[in-house]
């Protein structure tokens, strides 16, 4: 059986140009069958799999399951469509199909009702797939002087339930490895994105994506490695800047928009933050491994963490944060995207649009599907509105 | 043809209701007396006993957003909403009361004071949304209490009453937090005793609200669940912790046990002949005609799961126990929303269970758009029903604000298709016997 860190899940020549590294990573991030669990489960490893947006992997790291975040798939739904209504968006629905078509099984299944779609998922999922499938409430009353302790039982009775997956206890001795691990892959990606905020130039935003998206895939360890190995030759890149557009691009943090879509956007703009797949970055600072490790875990949630549509803190208005990121980053304006059919989103981007017309800061407003090709409509949007910007 | 005698019978409990209704209006759109301040809240955790007990005026947004469609004017309040920027394809509800906010609270039925203070549960995540809404707008503080639920489908995940007491324990640390906000927003001291009072008026609805459910598993059934239902509901909702309210239901009880005895159906002009389940939440925009869709074919709703989901937890057999009346509310609050989120997330056993108990015959889901909470498992749903019971189900999906995506001829070719289904099985039936 697999055990942390033990087992290799890249089939990756780290010596190779770091183009070929990103290519080939891009390929495995792409690929819709898996082939990283796959080799897990080869080695008799098990899987753990969360949905959008948060979850904390640690638990599932110090048993010694793969956390693997599912975030849907450009996949072609056979059979997932007739489980869900009309006005629903794709992640769920490729989520479901996943599963139904074996792809991505995992031995424990957890979802969020981060919106009112989600919360249905588990249901779903449990009415037809035979993986256990359950519910982890995080809290929307973050105000609460009671919330981090709430959420620290939640956590032990989730570890339970993963004990009974793995079949053995789990100390905190080993819970503490796990943050030490995380804490590691957490400062790995603050250089990344301070590597895209700093020299936006050397990482496009579709690379780092691929960076970020393939720590959802691999064990932390090999993550690390990989960042750690790559980060500095990063920076060694013969890119030179060019006179392009600094944005933030807002609207990722659940269904994810394809690769092609944020490749058509670097064409025209560098995108300096992002809250894509902003769960494997929601903590922001390391976790103090001194103490009860699970409460650590849950007051971080709640005390030292980002922001999202789906995430209620009186202390983190969405559309402050939003302004913080986009001055944080030195951006000139924002992309402001929402998936089809996410209420979350859309209702965000109402008040997104209001904060940044008050605050003065251009933004672009769009909507995308993780299945959707064809971006040229997308791209002479962008052009004009960065035209009109660069010309004003 | 109607007769005013059956008219009398049957039309009690909705007069009487549209004047309760009438008044809770009113009473919203005085001016307020000095110091009264006024409060939001949801229906499925509303919490609304609490705000009573600070003598509070409670506005339900969900209910004056419905009524903007009941009343015919949503795609008013809609057009006004995206106008500001938002997507066709969110809550209608949400959308009709930012509108209503922007008009100062003008409505169809009077004028709707802004909030001091919010009120939510977690029970749907777009009351997350709406709060923020008012944050934004009113700068008004908002609570949010959250009511940890079901984990899972019924015996999939580990319960254990240790963690149904962490649960309940939450949500009364959680009460008692914003009992302490109530004080601040109202400067009035929390008097238990009022809240004593209070919550036993619910108790006495909430007993009336469950005989009523019984007795309409009568043949025939005593009140149709999808039209009438959705006035009690109303009611249930808007008066919930007050000796109206109370009278009323006791009130709809007696006129319910007297037709059950004498067997008087909600259907004046035709026999019942199909009894159905109604998932979902109706269609607003054309209510009366929606329900003659199907009353025209003997088609009488028995049960509705949003009598369930909607009413408060008041379907769960649990009274507030008054010697420990905060305790208490946290106990009943934890298990009424987690009913109102099981009966839409996990109800295939009790979706079952209504089908024999009532003795229905058809299902008819009504998914739609503005609600993701309510709709977004009902296809799902009907598979495991029908692999499981032999009942015919209607799935039809429109929508309960937005006119432009309901289609009655559509629908009415549904509908009809459907219940002649059911009466070539109910021909099969009987000459099987
Ligand atoms: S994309 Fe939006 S609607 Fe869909 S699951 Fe994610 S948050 Fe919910
Ligand atoms: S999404 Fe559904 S439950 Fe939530 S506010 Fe809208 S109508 Fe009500």
């Amino acid at each position: 059986m697999g055990s942390p860190g033990t087992v290799p899940l890249l089939d990756l020549d780290l010596q190779g140009s770091v183009d070929a590294i990103l290519a080939d990573l891009r390929e495995v991030v792409e690929d819709p069958t898996f082939p990283t669990v796959a080799r897990w489960r080869e080695g008799g490893g098990r899987v753990l799999g969360h949905f959008q947006v948060y979850f904390p992997e640690e638990l599932a790291h110090a048993a010694g399951m793969l956390p693997v975040k599912v975030r849907g798939a450009a996949v072609e739904r056979r059979s997932a469509d007739s489980h869900f209504g009309s006005y629903i968006c794709s992640i769920l629905r490729s989520s479901l199909e996943l599963a139904l078509s074996g792809a991505l099984r995992p031995d424990l299944f957890v979802t969020h009702p981060i919106c009112d779609a989600a919360r249905n998922l588990a249901a779903i999922y449990g009415r037809n797939v035979s993986a256990p499938a359950q519910i982890l409430y995080l809290p929307q009353n973050a105000n609460s002087a009671h919330a981090a302790d709430y959420l620290s039982q939640e956590y032990r009775r989730v570890l339970g339930d993963i004990e009974g997956v793995v079949g053995r206890r789990v100390d905190d001795a080993s819970l503490r490895r796990s943050l030490e691990v995380f804490n590691e892959n957490r400062r790995l990606l603050r250089e990344l994105y301070a590597l895209k905020r700093e020299m936006p130039w050397l990482l496009p935003v579709h690379e780092a994506y691929v960076l970020l998206a393939i720590g959802g895939l691999i064990q932390r360890e090999e993550h690390n490695a990989l960042l750690a190995s790559l980060l500095p030759r990063l920076r060694e890149r013969a890119h030179r800047p060019q006179d392009r557009m600094r944005v933030v691009f807002e609207g990722g943090f659940c269904e994810q928009p394809p690769l092609e879509l944020l490749r058509a956007i670097a064409e025209f703009c560098y995108v300096v933050d992002d809250d894509l797949l902003i769960g494997l970055r929601w903590l922001t600072e390391d976790v103090p491994v001194a103490g009860d490790p699970v409460a650590s875990l849950a007051t971080a949630y709640l005390e030292t963490s980002s922001y999202s549509p789906v995430q209620h803190d009186l202390r983190k208005p969405k559309e402050r944060m939003l302004l913080e990121r986009i001055r944080g980053a030195k951006a000139e304006a924002a992309i402001i995207a929402a998936a089809k059919m996410c209420e979350p989103g859309l209702d965000e981007q109402v008040a997104y649009a209001q904060a940044l017309d008050e605050a003065g800061v251009p933004y672009f407003i769009t909507e995308f599907e993780e299945q959707m090709t064809g971006f040229e409509h997308l791209q002479i949007q962008l052009e004009t509105f960065v035209e009109n910007l660069l010309f004003a | 043809m109607t007769t005013p005698a059956a008219e009398e019978r049957t039309g009690r409990g909705a007069r009487d209701g549209a004047r309760l209704f009438r008044e809770w209006f009113a009473d919203l759109t005085r001016e307020a007396k000095p110091g009264e301040k006024t409060g939001y809240v949801f229906v499925m955790g509303s919490l609304v006993e609490l705000l009573r007990a600070f003598d509070m005026r409670v506005v339900f947004p969900e209910i004056t957003s419905l009524q903007t469609a009941v009343r015919k004017v949503s795609d008013e309040y809609l057009s006004l909403a995206e106008d500001h920027g938002f997507s066709p394809d969110v809550c209608g509800y949400v959308k009709a009361d930012y509108a209503l906010q922007l008009r100062r609270g003008d409505h169809p039925m009077g004028r709707i004071p802004p909030p001091d203070i919010a009120v939510l549960t977690n029970a749907c995540n777009t009351y997350l949304k709406w709060a923020e809404i008012w944050e934004r707008l009113h700068h008004v503080p908002t609570v949010t209490v959250d009511v940890p639920g079901s984990r899972g489908l019924p015996g999939s995940v580990r319960t254990s009453p240790e963690g149904h007491e962490r649960d309940r324990r939450y949500v009364e640390l959680q009460i008692r937090e914003l009992i302490v906000e109530l004080e601040r927003v109202t400067g009035r001291a929390f008097d238990i005793d009022r809240l004593r009072e209070v919550l036993g008026h619910t108790n006495a609805m909430g007993r009336a609200w469950r005989r009523m459910q019984e007795l309409n598993r009568s043949r025939p059934a005593v009140y149709d669940a999808m039209l009438e239902g959705t006035i009690y509901l109303g009611v249930a909702n808007a008066m919930r912790g007050t000796p109206e309210a109370a009278r009323y239901f006791a009130d709809l009880v007696e006129e319910m046990e007297e037709k059950a005895a004498r067997g008087i159906s909600p259907l004046v002009d035709r026999e019942e002949r199909h009894r159905l389940i109604f998932v979902g939440v109706p269609c607003y925009p054309i209510f009366r005609r929606f329900y003659q869709l199907f009353s025209e074919w003997g088609g009488v709703f028995v049960g509705s799961t949003y009598m369930w989901f909607a009413s408060g937890g008041l379907n769960d057999d649990f009274e507030y126990d008054l010697a420990h009346p905060i305790e208490s509310l946290a106990e009943g609050t934890l298990r009424g929303v987690t009913s109102a989120v099981d009966s839409m997330l996990f109800h295939d056993k009790v979706l079952l269970d209504a089908i024999d108990t009532f003795g229905a015959d058809g299902v008819v889901y009504h998914p739609v758009k503005s609600c993701r909470t309510v709709s977004t498992g009902l296809a799902d749903s009907r598979r495991a029903i029908l692999e499981q019971r032999d009942v015919l189900c209607l799935y039809v999906e429109s929508d309960m604000m937005d006119k432009r995506v309901v289609s009655e001829a559509q629908m009415k070719n549904r509908i009809d298709a459907f219940f002649e289904g059911l009466e070539s099985r109910r021909l099969r039936l009987e000459a099987a016997t």
